[in-house]
């Protein structure tokens, strides 16, 4: 009897799902061929890339490969005095072998990584070595510079020695790992990235607030103005969203400088002084005005796509159950708000937090933020390793930040449009 | 004499303030080039159910909303138990107010919903906790106050609107077309069960609809309103039976009209010559010969063969017969009105209804109201 109800027959005698199944395979497929281009499209510009950065930002075989024989030498060496004559050795023949295949140089930028003061030793040892007789190398290098005779700069290239490091991620938090394996932050003057990632998550939040401050009435009466009205101020919302990012960035420059129209008009009506004129732009103001205007949109689509779902009904109902208009808002209209609230200050907050051009055009030192430092490892120190790293540690910071929107609010409470 | 619900309800009316609501020479537009609402006059009695009936753009939620505060006259002045309220915002009035999507908040259960009242009035839990607990089973919703509106059928959520308009015994309660989105079935349900609501706690409630059956099944009086005006306010049953002019007479219920001229009045009735006949009226708005009229018969009041007292008795061909179940509608051509309805109730008499037979019709002269030419 159980039999019977567990497996249900078509007419042909053919199980029911395995029919059901056959039968929704060829649309199964269809579909599939239809998100096929963008699947790949995705692997190919997404996953592929962001796979490799992974693998960049704890790569680093090159030196691993550079001085094979001295890593393996360095094995029994316990970092504590100067090594043994048999590392030397071992360093002497990688030595030789990269000055033949001209990739010292690569070596020693590699080196100066991990402490500065290999370059100038580096270019001094290849001069020197062509002259080396053979044996005793412990001697012959000590000799060169006295740098090589610091056990410090011998630690610095067995830390070196692992094929993969999370030495970049300790940089971009201002730490590393010194000689006795310990994480320690650097010195206090030397700390520039906890400071840039401060910068950036509170530049982040209080262009999210202002955005928020501005948007929301913006898009209330985007809501409830009759269409002809709001049609005139969707246009007027959506117009810099169509105007290029550098054209707005450019126009701010020319309001905000100290020459600039903002800073005449504070003058001609006496605010402030000829010869005092303030800063407006290349500062953190710059970046918090320019940044604002130009993620408004973003705020405002998402609440303005929330609110006009909202049945102005709502709102009398609680006047008339006695709520003044304030409870009536509070209690009634804004907690309906919320699934757009949210939207809207994810999107701005993730937006801001990788923000890289207009800081980069009006931020100057002090509105500077993460990304730009990032884009500044990319194209001028070349340590695409490091930039990996904190594009990275970017990365993870948005997915932590949208894993506890998930976890308070809801993603499916989300609305985007 | 037999005191029925509505007969000592009625009485109770008579000791109560005539004009609790009173809307004394209101006028709307909003625009200001169309007047919407036009020199509106009207006075609700206490515990009074009067139902604003009209067809849509007559003013009738105009009115209601100006009468909840949501838009204020452009002229005139609205009384609330004596009291002039137009300075007076929404939240203020204490009126109640069922609307026509039930607006419930969303985000709230249905206690919640039913506390939010009493919460902005600061009644202390345990007494507000009572309140809603008698309001609920008002409705016959126990059990339902941890729901979320979005859980409940339409039907739910109507009861729970109604319950929130009355938790804060408010003195008044206004309810704009409530049942319009319900079913058929569930509509006259809900139509009884806020009647019985009424007549139990004696509330005044202000009603709009543009449904006349739901009109006439609840209220003690209709205010039926087109392009901005009143066009009669009475009871039921004097709406239905003696309707002042051919609006109304159209508006509510089946009608049927003869178009003509007054060429004879005396004595109470009046002769009424049409394109190739004359019949016999009760002069309403007519006042002497020659004035152009609208002849209105209620259906029901003409008969098949009828007896030879009816001082109108006329000979028409049946046009088309169709079977209802409890009665035949058959359609006439009678003195020149091929639109001429008549109800046949369903009997075991005999009569010769077919297609395209010649009949017999005739009715009282008193029930062909001779009102305003259209």
């Amino acid at each position: 009897m159980s039999s019977e109800t567990k497996q249900i027959l078509t007419t042909d005698g053919i199980p029911l799902e395995v029919s059901l199944k056959k039968a929704e395979r060829r649309n199964k497929i269809k579909a599939f061929l239809l998100v096929a281009p963008l699947l790949f499209f995705i692997i190919i510009t997404y996953v592929f890339p962001i796979g490799d950065m992974l693998m960049r930002s704890v790569d680093d075989k090159m030196v691993t490969e550079m001085l094979p024989k001295t890593f393996k030498a360095m094995e029994k060496w316990d970092g504590k005095e100067l090594p043994e004559e048999e590392v030397f050795a071992a360093f002497h023949l990688d030595f030789i072998k990269l000055v033949e295949e001209k990739r010292e140089g690569k070596l020693s930028t590699q080196l100066n990584y991990t402490k500065n003061g290999f370059k100038s030793i580096i270019k001094k040892l290849r001069r020197k070595s062509k002259s080396f007789e053979e044996g005793n190398y412990k001697e012959q290098i000590m000799a060169v510079h006295k740098r090589w005779a610091n056990v410090e700069y011998w630690q610095a290239i067995k830390r070196r020695a692992p094929a993969y490091t999370g030495q970049k991620y300790l940089k971009g938090m201002d730490m590393f790992k010194n000689e006795s394996g310990e994480i320690v932050s650097v010195p206090e003057d030397r700390r520039i990235h906890r400071v840039l990632w401060l910068r950036t998550l509170e530049i982040a939040f209080f262009v999210t607030v202002f955005c928020f401050l501005m948007a929301y009435p913006i898009a209330h009466l985007l809501a409830t103005l009759p269409m002809k009205y709001s049609n005139l101020l969707m246009i007027c919302v959506l117009l810099p969203f169509w105007t290029s990012l550098l054209v707005r960035t450019a126009s701010w420059m020319i309001l905000l400088q100290q020459q600039g129209l903002v800073n005449d008009f504070f003058v001609g009506i006496g605010l402030v002084a000829d010869d005092n004129r303030p800063e407006m732009m290349f500062n953190k103001t710059g970046s918090y005005v320019a940044m604002t205007q130009i993620l408004l949109p973003f705020m405002v689509l998402p609440l303005y796509s929330v609110m006009k779902t909202i049945s102005p009904s709502l709102m009398r109902a609680g006047k008339s159950l006695g709520g003044t208009p304030f409870v009536a808002f509070w209690k009634v209209y804004f907690p309906l708000t919320i699934p757009g609230i949210g939207a809207g200050c994810l999107l701005v907050f993730i937006l801001a937090i990788g923000y890289y051009i207009t800081p980069a055009l009006v931020g100057g030192a002090s509105g500077t933020l993460i990304s730009n430092q990032i884009a500044f490892h990319m194209k001028s120190t070349l340590d695409w390793s490091f930039a990996s790293a904190m594009g990275l540690m970017l990365l993870t910071g948005v997915l932590a930040i949208y894993w506890v929107y998930n976890k308070l609010v809801g993603i499916d409470n989300i609305k985007l449009g | 004499m037999i005191f029925t619900a509505t007969n000592v309800l009625n009485l109770k009316i008579i000791s109560m303030n005539k004009e609790f609501v009173k809307f004394d020479k209101v006028d709307k537009s909003y625009d200001g080039k169309v007047l919407v609402v036009k020199d509106l006059q009207l006075d609700i009695a206490e515990g009074e159910f009067v139902t604003m009936l009209g067809p849509s753009g007559s003013g009738k939620t105009t009115c209601l909303m100006m009468l909840a505060g949501f838009e204020t006259p452009t002229h005139g002045e609205i009384y609330l138990d004596g009291n002039a309220i137009s300075s007076i915002p929404p939240h203020k009035r204490g009126i109640g107010m069922v609307f026509q999507n039930y607006a419930l908040f969303p985000h709230m259960t249905v206690y919640e919903n039913l506390a939010f009242p009493l919460r902005v009035r600061k009644i202390p839990k345990d007494e507000a906790d009572k309140k809603i607990d008698k309001a609920l089973s008002m409705v016959s919703l126990q059990g339902f106050a941890q729901r979320m509106p979005g859980q409940l059928s339409g039907g739910q959520q109507q009861r729970v609107a109604v319950a929130r308009s009355l938790v804060f015994d408010p003195q008044l309660v206004l309810m704009d077309e409530p049942l319009g989105a319900l079913d058929k079935n569930l509509r006259e349900s809900m139509q009884y069960e806020i009647k019985h609501i009424h007549e139990s706690i004696g509330v005044t409630v202000v009603y709009v609809t543009h449904d006349q059956s739901e009109a006439l099944t609840m209220s003690n009086r209709i205010a039926v309103f087109n392009d901005g005006k009143v066009q009669q306010l009475s009871s039921p049953d004097e709406l239905y039976e003696k309707p002042v002019n051919s609006f109304v007479a159209e508006f509510i219920g089946e009608n049927n009209t003869f178009a003509g001229e007054v060429s004879d009045i005396s004595g109470g009735k009046c002769k009424v010559k049409l394109a190739n006949a004359e019949i016999m009226a009760n002069p309403i708005s007519v006042k002497g010969k020659g004035e152009k009229t609208t002849v209105s018969l209620r259906p029901e009041r003409a008969l098949i063969n009828p007896s030879d007292k009816m001082d109108n008795i006329h000979q028409g061909k049946i046009e088309e017969v169709i079977y209802h179940g409890d009665h035949t509608r058959v359609r006439i051509n009678l003195l020149g009105n091929s639109e001429f309805i008549l109800k046949v109730p369903n009997s075991s008499s005999n009569l010769d209804i077919k297609l395209g037979n010649e009949i017999k019709i005739g009715w009282n002269s008193e029930d062909a109201r001779a009102l305003d030419p259209k």
